[in-house]
């Protein structure tokens, strides 16, 4: 089972194609990252085809799709989504959303409980709980860092290493996440029969818009 | 065989846009409109159209696709809205063309929103004349162009100085506590008005530019008001809205005609959402019908935005033998008049 994997949700840009056989066992095909905030836009599509050329497979020859849905600033993330969208649209292949911070978790192989944390802008960060590498607890949050309570337990994630100090622990690696370990997740769960989240955006926000309020003064119009 | 099937994908502001377009022939299209989530806030959000494009986009296209009786195979290129627009809204549009193309193998390109609005008159009239004068109106853009090749040649021979007519009708419905967007209700009652009632004045009237100005106008209504309150005067809508109305649409046509007269064009188009506008329809056509200029004017449902437009330029593109844009394409969110394929 062929599956090609990507995230925009940080400010990596990381895509991977992973297969699995009949037992469940994970071979990567090829992964990419880069970082760049800003031009998740220009580099995904990019990114993708370099990892077909380097496979030599055919986008015709995935049998399915997984894609970030973060939580992360909502520009880059919905790159992502709408590439994924497409790419299942045109293929004919589900297209399956796996969480963010998810996916950094996994790539830890970490047994014992710690946090992930990625920056959520505006002096916040978006972070979750894990017992283990494949285990949240509850949902993904976004606070600040100093409203945290971290337990003492290691603190993954750029969000962790930008908040050193509000969080009064030092973080430990990874920082951003590699789709390789998404890829590796999605394939686990499929071979488990588990459920994916929806394909959309984890918008722990609501969007910023202002209703103007209702005029100040009592007019007398004639209508 | 017959000529390139092109889909096009437009998502530069609050209008998912998807369309099957052949030459000049319009197979089928779908509209998912976002504007019903920004009339609370009197103008739109970019967050909340990104929202709205993401969740539409691959339902859009389906729906023009059952309308255009074609499947996503037959399709031979992919045209996309590169800019200008708004920077998250229009990422969405080309970020799924780019995997559209990618999946069928088929070439993508980033195609300018501003031109899209005049070769969508190609739909509905046929093949424009070379040159025609483009005089685009809506909520975001007022710009006169000079157009001798869709593809190759498009001048921009003025623009607004600061608000789009479309946002001052939406400015001026504010005032005078009228619905958004503003367009269609100070039409309506404007209808009912006496344009000479009030005198507003014509921004960069006979400046000798073809540029346009509407924020001076704006504050004239804004004054005209306060005064009215002050004085104790009854405000009567409809012959603000008049006088508001033909205020804009006397500069609009005016400078357009001379913009035909300097160059020798015999063609003017008129498109984008304030194109519907009833005063300025009548007005064109009068000063056209003087000047011995053919007045072309697409039907309302192709002068808002909608992917007929891109799917439409797209075709003249591929019928130039343009290079495709590279799958690293970037948005531009000011992308120039004179770039109608982005690069
Ligand atoms: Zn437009």
């Amino acid at each position: 089972m062929l599956l090609l994997a990507f995230d925009t949700a940080t400010p990596a840009v990381t895509a991977a194609i992973g297969e699995t056989d009949a037992d469940g066992a994970f071979t990567l095909r090829a992964s990419a990252s880069s970082v760049d905030a800003r031009r998740h836009g220009e580099l995904l599509a990019p990114t993708v085809q370099g990892l077909l050329a380097e496979s030599g497979l055919d986008l015709a020859e995935l049998d399915h799709i997984a894609v970030g849905i973060g939580p992360g600033p909502y520009t880059g993330l919905r790159v992502g989504l709408a590439t994924g969208h497409a790419f299942a649209d045109a293929l004919g292949v589900p297209c399956h959303g796996v969480t963010t911070l998810d996916a950094l978790a996994f790539a830890t192989r970490r047994t014992e409980p710690f946090l992930a944390l990625t920056d959520a802008r505006r002096k916040e960060v978006f972070w979750a709980r894990y017992d283990d590498h494949l285990t949240r607890v509850g949902e993904v949050r976004v606070d600040r860092p100093a409203e945290i309570d971290t337990e003492g337990l290691p603190l993954i994630g750029d969000g962790a290493r930008m908040y050193t100090d509000a969080l009064g622990s030092p973080a430990v690696e990874p920082y951003l996440p590699d789709a390789a370990a998404m890829a590796e997740l999605a394939l686990l769960r499929l071979h488990l029969g588990e459920k994916f989240p929806e394909p959309v955006p984890l918008y722990l926000r609501r969007p910023d818009a202002v209703e103007p309020g209702a005029p100040k003064k009592v007019r007398q119009w004639v209508k | 065989m017959s000529e390139p099937l092109i889909l096009g994908i437009e998502t530069s502001c609050d209008e998912t846009g998807v369309a099957l377009v052949r030459g000049c022939e319009l197979l089928g299209d779908s509209v998912a409109s976002s504007v019903d989530q920004h009339v609370r806030f009197g103008g739109v959000v970019p967050e909340v159209a990104s929202r709205a494009h993401l969740e539409a986009m691959t339902p859009t296209v389906r729906r023009a696709l059952d309308n255009a009786g074609v499947a996503l195979s037959d399709v031979d290129a992919i045209a996309v809205t590169a800019g200008p627009g708004l920077a998250g809204a229009l990422l969405v549009g080309v970020s799924a063309a780019k995997a559209y193309a990618m999946a069928l193998g088929k070439p993508l390109y980033g195609v300018n929103h501003l031109v899209g609005h005049v070769a969508v008159d190609q739909l509905e009239h046929g093949p424009l004349p070379k040159p025609t004068i483009a005089l685009l109106v809506s909520g975001g853009h007022t710009s006169l162009l000079l157009v001798d090749d869709l593809a190759t040649s498009v001048i921009s021979l003025g623009d607004t100085v600061d608000d789009a007519a479309g946002e001052a009708y939406d400015k001026v419905a504010r005032l005078l506590e009228l619905p958004y967007p503003g367009g269609p209700p100070i039409d309506q009652a404007a209808q009912r008005g006496n344009p000479k009632a009030i005198r507003f004045p014509r921004g960069k009237w006979g400046d000798g530019t073809y540029d346009f100005s509407f924020s001076g106008l704006k504050t004239a209504v804004a004054r005209h008001v306060e005064d009215a309150d002050r004085k104790g005067r009854p405000l009567v809508v409809a012959d603000i809205a008049a006088a508001f109305q033909e205020s804009v649409v006397d500069v609009l046509t005016r400078k357009a005609v001379d913009a035909c007269v300097e160059h020798g064009v015999r063609t003017l188009v008129i498109s984008g959402g304030v194109a519907a506008n009833s005063a300025l329809r009548a007005l064109a056509g009068q000063r056209c019908a003087e000047a011995g200029i053919e007045l072309r004017v697409p039907p309302p449902r192709l002068c808002t935005d909608n992917g007929a437009m891109i799917a439409a330029l797209g075709a003249e593109v591929v019928k130039a033998g343009l290079p495709p844009s590279p799958l690293g394409l970037a948005t531009d969110t000011s992308l120039p008049v004179g770039s109608p394929l982005a690069v």
